[in-house]
């Protein structure tokens, strides 16, 4: 019964969905906003990645909330679970053999140094805080997996993820200091496709990849070590 | 013939959209219920990049000093759903620690079982 | 060209069925890493490659393993 119910359901709104997409060619006429972008970007901000610039210099106030969702997702994860490591059977876990071992501490820099990469080239090429910040956490979980019995130091991953933030916030009141508006771009842009260009967008890239990082690998190491 | 291919990516995308509906609504499981909310925002995503592509562009980054501003593709949505990911990914880990407190509370995962142990 | 990207598109809504009706948790929790995985590569053919690397790096390898501890710390089996 319930299972008829949502498919009939379904089958309403599929129908009004194709009524109305009906209107929108795929491929048709980008908007306005869009198309001033891309004119404009790379005289006004200096870098040549477009996304980036919308992202950091344009629409900054969306990444800075969306970097506090992520750290309130943290703390609810850290509040609810305990992972104090006590538990009151110690399971064994069987360690992994040699070859698992020596492969996984071999990898780990090499997946650090090609997150750093990602997010310090966040202006030139495709990448940027977010996905720097994903590798280099997906280094931690794959030492979690191949070594077992080594854990992240907390207070290492604490210090990294708290100056990621205070920076972030300290070059926006930067700005506002100065006598612009919060998040002005106030250091010289540069030549166009060098490293040292566009402003203060690479600082900021670079303190939102450490604070990602730090806080994706944090919550693994609550996952993985609760309590029974 | 013509139809199917300009519409294929709007088929995918509200397919997927539809699945995760009917996961979410229909099965028992609390597991289940979290990957079809994963499947259901794969299809949003991917719906809103769907809308922002222009015939013959090309991605929005100007790597050679010769590229035209009017042969690329929008670049507003690729930012939003740059943000979209990631609030997507901390949604699911915090619904996935709070099952696996519910699970060393109630010692069940099914929804229905759930409701009648009232305390 | 366009049989190919027909082709992608009917592999991901498969394995989003497949993902509905397993009853092994594991097996589900492996295809939404494949329907993860093909919304990559249909990002990168629709001209978007930041967004195909922010979804095959958090998508496909965070997500999973969450996914992976969070089963391996309940059950196993739907009932």
């Amino acid at each position: 019964m319930r299972k008829l119910t949502a498919v009939i359901l379904l089958m309403i709104i599929a129908a009004g969905t194709a009524y109305v997409l009906a209107e929108i060619p795929f491929g048709s006429t980008q908007t306005k906003i869009g198309d001033y972008f891309n004119k404009n970007g790379v005289e006004e901000t200096g870098a040549v990645n477009i996304v980036t610039s919308v992202v950091v210099n344009y629409r900054g106030l969306d990444t800075l909330g969306e970097i506090t969702v992520l750290l309130t997702a943290a703390i609810g994860l850290g509040m609810v679970l305990d992972s104090s490591g006590k538990r009151k059977d110690v399971v064994k876990r069987e360690p992994a053999s040699l070859i698992v071992y020596t492969g996984c501490r071999f990898l780990f820099p090499v997946i650090m140094l090609t997150g750093f990469y990602i997010f310090i080239h966040g202006h030139l090429t495709p990448g940027g805080g977010f996905q720097g910040g994903a590798i280099a956490a997906s280094g931690f979980l794959l030492m979690y997996l191949g070594c077992s019995g080594k854990r992240i130091n907390t207070r290492v991953s604490t210090v990294t993820e708290v100056l990621g933030g205070i920076i972030f916030i300290g070059i926006g009141l930067a700005g506002l200091i100065l006598g612009h508006d919060f998040l002005f771009n106030f250091l010289p842009k540069g030549e166009p496709n060098t490293l040292f260009s566009s402003g203060i967008i690479p600082l900021i890239y670079v303190a939102v990849g450490f604070k990602v990082g730090s806080e994706l690998a944090g919550i693994i190491d609550n996952l993985m070590e609760t309590g029974e | 013939m013509n139809i199917i291919n300009d519409y294929i990516y709007y088929f995918g995308a509200f397919s997927l959209i539809f699945i995760g509906l009917y996961i979410v609504l229909v099965k028992k499981n609390l597991i289940k219920v979290i990957i079809g909310l994963s499947i259901l925002d794969t299809g949003i995503n991917l719906f809103l990049i769907t809308v922002g592509y222009k015939k013959g562009g090309t991605a929005p980054i100007f790597s050679e000093p010769g590229l035209q501003a009017s042969e690329m593709v929008d670049p507003v949505p690729q930012a939003m759903v740059l943000t979209a990911i990631v609030i997507g990914v901390a949604v699911l880990a915090l619904a996935l620690s709070l099952s696996v407190r519910l699970y060393k509370h109630y010692g069940t995962l099914n929804l229905r079982k759930i409701k009648e142990l009232k305390w | 060209m366009e049989i190919i990207v027909i082709i992608i598109v009917l592999l991901m809504i498969i394995s989003a069925v497949a993902a509905s009706i397993f009853k092994d948790l594991m097996n589900a929790v492996i295809a939404s890493c494949i329907v993860s995985l093909i919304a990559a590569i249909l990002f990168f053919l629709l001209h978007a490659p930041d967004v195909a690397m922010a979804e095959a790096a958090i998508g496909a390898a965070l997500v999973t393993g969450v996914f992976v501890i969070a089963v391996k710390k309940t059950k196993r089996f739907e009932e």
